[in-house]
């Protein structure tokens, strides 16, 4: 009960900041013009332009839904404290991990609905447009959706871990930044760099699949890209689709577990702390 | 009576600053008890243990039957508190945030809303929070501490930035709940203020209780003098009339005003003496030693005190 009153309010108040409004509209926006601008170099003939748009989307997803993610959650704790509001909120009859899972399922449901409504107008406008989507495209985009959500949750996750362990806000926005582009720039380019270097001699395929799990967007990224054949074709994933061993199952997991661990230790940071 | 908030024996190390050292106190149900000291004194820092914000390094609290260091948090129903700079979530309005709190505290909202008239929020209720003047916010954080008819009710510098009538109205509300058996704990520099209301005052200095009682027996125990003063026509600008004791301090205030600092058991027997002396004395005054004085004394003694 005081879990959904708190999440109540921070959605109430995500509608107020016009936090909202600006995530769909950034999202809508950035997924119609992919659609059709980024439909041009297969051109329209033939093609299950859906499928085009999950790649597109999907890579989009990947340096987008962190940042906002973070840039909701980065604040959530330590930015009460500094405002002097979490002091009140914690004299009530509330325990400190109720504050932090009602912030997570409002901050959830601000960015479910954003994805869900930004992409959702991608979908509506190629309906609008008169092509065809099938019920596998659908599916695989539902897919999309769906796994950009989880992907949203587990750096909301990620964020309240930073923001119950720092002393400011401003640190809480540096780590932020930097885990962002750690985990969205930097981690894929040296994974290359390093395979590159190595040649297949001393990396196996299961300490590359550690590797790709270790990092969410990696796991987002094998989900869409080479979770659905129609989709793979497109993404140039085909072959690696065929003998990854990571399945669906596999990295959904793996996404659970980046949401639940850092949720997990945030709740256990801000347990401890005083204030 | 019953006891309503137990601190025995608490210490509280923040880094190399003992912001509470070994204090132990009993609140009883219905008691108002002005908890006053220096900035710094440790009495937000007991505020905050009692609410389980922080917890003690030594030492145990109880509040309302929970322990509040070990996250108990059932009796946080029946408790109010107002911090020092209460501060809300800018974006909402003054309803919308009580309306919230109502929630947490599983109270009826409707309810909950006519606690924003009382403390006179009135028509700017319905604003955002970010509109609201320091005086305003202050109304807010009352309203809300007030919410549900708390058996506790802990206020940290409650009438900082209100205007005189909202005080009285405030004292009002906080002396209603006591008189109906809720223990208010409230701190403040406004020591004139507390001097009439509060049943019992507790020193701190330092992160020490250095005193802990009414404001007579506080008297009784710092011996300050009490001041008579006497109106008396007829004297000759620095002339003491003959009357006047030897062995205490009199001193002429202004033209026909005569000051004698009397030990509390003279004070009798001195207006007796004057008053006998025959029909000189126009007028008289006594005045006990305010709270204001008693403070100093008691800051003075554990000053002394190694």
């Amino acid at each position: 009960m005081n879990v959904l009153i708190i999440a109540a309010k921070e959605v109430h108040q995500a509608i107020r900041n016009r936090w909202v409004l600006a995530a769909t509209l950034l999202l809508a926006g950035l997924a119609l013009s992919l659609t059709f601008l980024g439909s041009a170099p297969t051109g329209n003939v033939g093609v299950r332009t859906l499928d085009v748009v999950i790649v597109s989307l999907s890579s989009l997803t990947i340096f987008l839904v962190p940042l906002i993610a973070l840039l909701i959650s980065h604040d959530a704790i330590v930015g009460e404290m500094e405002r002097g509001t979490m002091l009140l909120l914690l004299s009530y009859p509330v325990a400190r991990w109720q504050v932090l899972l009602g912030k997570f399922l409002g901050h959830l449901a601000v960015l479910a609905f954003a994805t869900c409504l930004g992409y959702g107008a991608a979908v509506g406008a190629l309906a609008a447009t008169g092509s065809q989507i099938d019920g596998d495209s659908f599916l695989a985009f539902a897919a999309m959706v769906g796994s950009s959500v989880l992907l949203g949750a587990a750096f909301v996750a990620i964020g309240y871990l930073v923001s119950a362990l720092v002393r400011d806000r401003g640190t809480a926005a540096g780590i932020c930044i930097g885990l962002w582009l750690l985990l969205v720039l930097i981690y894929d380019m040296a994974l290359l760099g390093v395979l590159a270097l190595d040649q297949g001699r001393s990396i196996s395929a299961s300490v590359l699949n550690a590797m790709l799990l270790s990092n969410p967007t990696d796991a987002y990224r094998l989900i869409n890209l080479t979770g659905f054949a129609n989709v793979s074709t497109f993404a140039g994933m085909a072959g690696l689709a065929q003998t990854t061993s990571l399945t669906i199952p596999v990295l959904l997991t793996a996404l659970l577990c980046w949401t639940l661990l850092p949720l997990g230790l945030a709740a256990l940071a801000f347990s401890r702390r005083e204030l | 009576m019953t006891s309503t908030v137990r601190v025995s024996d608490v210490t509280k190390v923040f880094g190399r600053v003992e912001a509470v050292r070994g204090a132990s106190f009993t609140l009883g149900q219905g008691e108002l008890v002005a908890l006053i000291g220096h900035n710094g004194a440790g009495k937000t820092t007991l505020m905050k243990l009692m609410l389980g914000l922080i917890r003690p390094t030594r030492g145990a609290i109880e509040v309302l039957g929970d322990n509040p260091a070990a996250g108990e948090f059932a009796g946080r129903r029946q408790l109010g508190y107002l911090p020092e700079n209460v501060s809300f979530d800018p974006a909402l309005t003054g309803r919308e945030t009580q309306a919230f709190y109502a929630r947490l505290k599983r109270e009826p909202v409707a309810k909950a809303l006519e606690l924003l008239d009382a403390v006179g929020l009135g028509a700017a209720s319905r604003r955002r929070v970010n509109t609201y003047s320091k005086g305003m916010r202050q109304r807010l954080g009352l309203a809300q501490a007030l919410l549900g008819e708390p058996r506790v009710l802990l206020l940290d510098e409650p009438t900082t930035g209100l205007d005189p009538e909202l005080r009285q109205t405030f004292y009002d509300i906080i002396a209603r709940l006591a008189a109906r058996g809720a223990t208010v704990l409230l701190s403040s520099h406004a020591l004139t203020e507390l001097e009439e209301r509060a049943g019992r005052v507790i020193i701190m200095n330092r992160g020490i209780k250095v005193a802990d009682g009414s404001i007579d027996e506080l008297r009784r125990l710092a011996r300050l003098p009490t001041r008579i003063r006497l109106k008396v026509a007829g004297l000759a600008p620095s002339e003491m009339p003959g009357w006047a004791p030897q062995d205490a301090t009199c001193r002429r205030l202004n033209g026909h005003i005569v000051e004698i600092d009397a030990a509390p058991e003279r004070k009798i027997e001195l207006l007796h003496r004057a008053t006998a002396a025959g029909n000189s004395v126009e007028d008289v005054d006594v005045v006990p030693p305010t709270l204001d004085e008693l403070y100093a004394h008691f800051l003075r003694q554990s000053e002394q005190a190694p």
